[in-house]
């Protein structure tokens, strides 16, 4: 009779196993499922994960990518079944959880990131 | 009160949310409802009207005083912590002793749950019944307070004039919630929305007759 337990079971039916796990910092392309027009279809996103909120099914993260100079950040609940795949395609090493400065420090010299080594 | 194409008591387990099949994410209240058992049948002829009283929550049986004991004795279920009574719009089908489950209730199912709101506390009149209360600032002076309560024609206070007081721990009913999920393996119900009530607490699930 435990209640978070019960929670836990009835979350775990959607918990996506299958995807890797992302970290702030780390360079990513989202392949989510977008309705257009009655249609589906899939549709990328690549930036860089600047913050992830939360755990277990509230699990979500922000990813941000400057497109055509305007800064554009997304919020992807985790465990969506909408999210086809992430692409991981760089770890980048920081010392912050959030990093929501960058931000402000948009101008490219500001926004380099160092890759971790394993 | 309404009669019920299907009822039970449950306890409210907690929130959490689910995926839809689009992806949508659905707001969830985890109900643990039943195994109800059948404690009493009341008919036509006896009582004037059709119901059934169900009991839920297998306790010690040294938690019940005798008479309660007894009536549960006769109708040959184990001892019980609750009973509650939903007018079943045809008892025809159900005896004595009989152990009601979740499955009776459909995914998409609209159902109206009961349970006791979780008590506030004292409260003023702006949180207890919504009144506007005064300006911030301007040296207004008059912040959350009632104001008058009356003209001096009445000579008394109308009775229901809301005031500060105890709010909270009443019974409260919210009317068509869908049915998003059945579990009958582990006797859980998923509804969307939130219900009345602090977890744990118990909550009666209706399903309308049409």
């Amino acid at each position: 009779m435990d209640r978070a337990r019960v929670l836990k079971t009835v979350e775990g039916a959607f918990l996506r196993e299958d995807l890797p796990q992302v970290a702030p910092a780390d360079l990513v392309r989202v392949h989510f499922k977008v309705v257009e027009g009655g249609k589906e279809r899939i549709q990328a996103f690549e930036g860089l994960v600047i913050s992830v909120k939360n755990s277990g099914i509230n699990k979500s993260f922000t990813v941000r990518k400057v497109s055509f100079g305007v800064g554009v950040e997304k919020t992807f609940p985790f465990h969506s079944p909408r999210i086809e795949k992430i692409e991981l395609i760089r770890r980048g090493k920081v010392r912050r959880a959030k990093l929501y400065y960058l931000r402000e420090k948009s101008a490219k010299e500001s926004r380099i990131e160092e890759k971790r080594e394993e | 009160m309404k009669t019920v194409r299907y009822g039970m008591i449950g306890e409210k387990v907690g929130m959490t949310r689910i995926f839809s099949k689009d992806g949508l994410v659905i707001p969830v209240t985890v109900i643990k409802c039943g195994p109800c058992y059948v404690v009493q049948k009341r008919s036509q002829e006896k009582e004037g009207y059709q119901s059934l009283q169900l009991g839920y929550g297998e306790i010690k049986e040294k938690k019940l005083n005798k008479p309660r004991l007894g009536h549960l004795k006769k109708a040959g279920v184990p001892p019980l912590r609750f009973l509650a009574e939903f007018r079943f719009e045809s008892v025809d089908g159900y005896q004595v002793g009989q152990v009601l489950k979740v499955d009776g209730f459909q995914v998409g199912d609209k159902v109206d749950v009961t349970g006791v709101s979780k008590g506030k506390g004292f409260q003023g009149v702006v949180r207890r019944y919504g009144y506007g209360g005064g300006p911030a600032t301007h040296g207004s002076m008059f912040y959350r307070e009632p104001g008058s309560i009356g003209g001096t024609d009445a000579e008394r206070v109308f009775k229901g004039k809301g005031l500060p007081g105890r709010m909270g721990r009443d019974t409260v009913t919210v009317k068509n919630l869908e049915v998003v999920g059945i579990n009958p393996e582990r006797d859980l119900l998923l509804i969307k929305g939130a219900v009345p009530g602090p977890a744990g607490s118990r909550v009666l699930v209706r399903k309308k007759a049409l």
